[in-house]
């Protein structure tokens, strides 16, 4: 399988790569390229123009700011997977590469390119998604913000205009005393997620939940934030039988399935998924309390 | 449709050649440079067998264009064994372990265990870590088994009782 023939674009700088963007006709930028090349290949997709990004030096970069973690859309998963400031700061990300593809595929995969593609199985955009991403979109007028609850427009579709590119992920400061945990379940290790849970908890001394955040993939179209869940957990004291409940009302949401996975059976992971990523977000603020 | 004048070091060579801008890296590899040890299996970065390390790095080659390995160095399954012919531990300890079978796999999943022995340097590795790290290779005859403990007895080892099970 090959794909169809397009013109090749290598820009050097933003700037440069922002005009073609904004210039060419059935263009597409090229991230890391694991998936918009497999869909070439099978020429699902057919872009007259292919604007590759990976010769912009100042896309890819991982910063710790007094605002929270900030990563460049170009930087790849395995940069971030073994990046100290990213465990420090942001463990909930490192939790989440943990599942994504195979090493051969993380080397040349990045950030923006999974949040771009925005499968909804995939484990980036849920993680941006459960930590309230903000995204920057560049264009030759400029740049804006876009928080992550207003990014998809649907199926494997992003709200970002066709002149503009994503250039970086805000991940926010990471709460006080807080845990996270990513747990999914897919029938081979690595294989595409049927459903994925991404969780922080953050207590205070009195073991009162003072923040919940638990998104999902794999019950709609586009990642969701059970946030009648987070609701029900918000200023109580922890507990299992809290998490049970919790757990129990994740699986009574509302679900999209397929013939091989109907709803019912995803409704079902998410509420096991929930309560094991809790347990485990848990456990983890009790570490963190305890050094 | 455009055409790039590229120079990619091929293990320790360099080549200058002028590419379509859709020909993949494992088509270049194979095609004008006729090292056809690097293996075309599903052609869209599922099966693994196409892996070669670029810039050290592994990389699935039907996945990269050979314009972008443009000014890069790739390393082939044709670099692994010695000129002479002898094989390196890795493969030798395949072929002790019937870590193959068919063989169609074999040059992606030891390009992967190359880079897995280069990166742990001293560190032990575990059984799980290394069916991790094979999960992105796929074995259609042998299955995994013999890769494992190839892969066990040729990397730092784990002092005894420390191996995990996967």
């Amino acid at each position: 399988m090959k794909p169809s023939a397009f013109t090749y674009h290598a820009p050097r700088t933003l700037t440069e790569a922002l005009t073609l963007v904004a210039t060419l006709d059935n263009a597409r930028v090229l991230a890391g390229g694991q998936s918009l090349m497999p869909m070439m290949n099978y020429r699902v997709v057919q872009p007259e123009h292919l604007i590759d990004l990976g010769r912009i030096p100042e896309l890819a970069f991982v910063e710790d700011t007094a605002d929270g973690l900030k990563v460049g859309a170009m930087t790849t998963q395995r940069t971030i997977e073994r990046s100290d400031v990213v465990q420090k700061r942001c463990p909930l990300l490192i939790d989440a590469l943990f599942h994504v593809g195979h090493q051969q595929t993380r080397n040349r995969g990045t950030i923006g390119g999974s949040i771009c593609h925005l499968d909804p199985s995939a484990e980036l955009p849920v993680t941006a998604c459960a930590l309230d991403a903000v995204l920057t979109a560049a264009s030759n007028n400029g740049r804006r913000k876009i928080t992550f609850a207003d990014f998809p427009a649907g199926y494997l579709t992003t709200s970002l205009e066709p002149d503009e590119i994503l250039v970086q992920i805000d991940f926010g400061k990471w709460p006080e005393r807080a845990g996270s945990a990513f747990e999914e379940y897919a029938v081979r290790p690595a294989d595409f997620a049927i459903v994925s849970i991404a969780t922080v908890i953050a207590l205070d001394e009195g073991d009162i939940v003072t923040d919940a955040r638990i998104a999902a993939g794999g019950i709609a179209p586009v990642p969701t934030r059970l946030t009648n869940v987070e609701t029900m957990l918000k200023g109580k004291r922890v507990s299992s039988a809290l998490i049970e409940r919790a757990a129990t009302a994740a699986a009574t949401l509302p679900a999209e399935g397929d013939d091989m996975n109907p709803a019912e059976y995803r409704q079902e992971l998410a509420g096991h998924l929930t309560q094991r990523a809790l347990t485990k977000a848990l456990q983890r603020v009790r570490a963190s309390a305890d050094t | 449709m455009s055409t790039h004048e590229i120079t990619i070091t091929v293990n320790g060579k360099e080549h200058k050649r002028t590419v379509d801008s859709r020909l993949h890296l494992a088509d270049f590899l194979r095609q004008e440079l006729s090292l056809t040890g690097t293996h075309i299996g599903c052609e869209h970065g599922v099966c693994g067998a196409c892996t070669v390390l670029v810039d050290g790095a592994s990389a699935r080659s039907c996945l990269m264009l050979a314009v972008q390995a443009d000014g890069r160095r790739v390393e082939t399954i044709e670099s692994v064994a010695a000129p002479d012919g002898a094989l390196h531990p890795i493969q030798a300890a395949l072929s002790r372990h019937h870590g193959l079978q068919c063989g169609y796999c074999t040059p992606g999943v030891v390009m992967t265990l190359l880079e897995l022995q280069r990166e742990c340097g001293d560190t032990p590795m575990t059984e799980a870590e290394i069916r991790r790290a094979l999960s992105g290779n796929l074995c259609r005859c042998t299955g995994y088994q013999g890769m494992v403990e190839a892969a066990l007895d040729v990397l730092p080892r784990a002092a005894a009782g420390e191996r995990t099970k996967a």
